[in-house]
């Protein structure tokens, strides 16, 4: 169960890794959309966002439709859309802190350091 | 994870987790390359904490850093960013405070709903390993704070990031 949803994660965020795909989430979170719109709101090709689309697709993260001429996208009937997209957002501001906080914990470090004495490993 | 014994290979490169272990918690893991004390100091003093807590890629500034650490002492942080007209204010109380090990704080700005969070701070060979555990009163307030969409920061959706950041790099001569 719990590998299962390991897995399930690995995958979400691996499509989730693309920032272009994350705002297409946000986006079709607001509102349905044609892959064109997708394509123009992105300034990308359309062959470009058809391929970002396919793979949020393959995820279950999007479903498309076609609807006379144009395809509609809206968000799939992944459990994990929102909650998936939630958590990434919610790693990067702490991966933001955390790196900040590297930053002050190595100044900490170079000052306490003139004492020379190894800490216990 | 990490109850085998076994090192995570996420977190051995430093690299920040976050997994919601059950329908009411979330955790945040990362490794520091530094002993407790260092890094609980980080978490505890202001003039420290202020200078991570605000990502400035985020364009998040502290308006206000208090925190009185020690048990039943009360913290607040109010944060400002270009795009909020108004300022952001966090607060709540420290409930427990053991140093270099436990920090836990309430989360109160949004009412009854919010998490309690846990931090822990392990340290084997020079290195801190925190993991920050939020544990909702509910799975349902846990899965609204999911629904709202925010996450606690600011930037909160990629396209208020983005020109964040965008702005950021063209500061950079």
């Amino acid at each position: 169960m719990v590998q299962h949803q390991h897995t399930h994660l690995d995958t979400s965020f691996a499509a989730l890794s693309d920032a272009t795909r994350r705002g297409v989430l946000e986006q079709l979170g607001r509102a349905d959309a044609s892959i064109s719109e997708l394509a123009d709101q992105f300034g990308m090709t359309l062959t470009g966002m058809k391929k970002h689309v396919g793979i949020l697709e393959e995820t279950g993260f999007v479903a498309t439709e076609k609807v006379g001429r144009v395809r509609v996208c809206r968000l799939g009937r992944h459990p994990l859309t929102a909650e998936a997209a939630w958590i990434e957002k919610y790693r990067q501001l702490w991966a933001a802190r955390f790196d900040a906080l590297d930053q002050v914990i190595l100044e900490m470090k170079q000052k306490e350091r003139p004492r020379g004495r190894k800490r216990k490993a | 994870m990490a109850a085998n014994g076994k090192p995570d290979p996420a977190t051995e490169r430093n690299e920040t987790t976050v997994e919601r272990k059950s329908a009411r918690e979330l955790v945040v893991t990362r490794i520091f390359d530094a002993p407790a004390n260092i890094v609980f100091k980080a978490w505890t003093t202001p003039e420290l904490l202020q200078r991570w807590w605000a990502p400035k890629s985020y364009g998040i500034s502290f308006i206000a850093c208090e925190a009185d650490v020690r048990t039943g002492g009360t913290y607040r942080f109010v944060f400002g960013h270009p795009s909020a007209p108004e300022p952001m204010e966090f607060i709540g109380r420290y409930i427990e405070v053991t140093p270099n090990v436990r920090l836990v704080w309430t989360n109160e700005e949004a009412g009854p709903d919010g998490a309690v969070t846990t931090v822990t701070f392990e340290e084997s060979d020079g290195k801190t390993r925190v993991v920050m555990h939020d544990l909702y009163p509910s799975e349902a307030a846990l899965d609204a704070a999911i629904e709202s969409g925010s996450t606690g920061g600011f930037g909160e959706s990629f396209e208020q990031l983005d020109p964040v950041l965008a702005d950021e790099a063209l500061k950079k001569p």
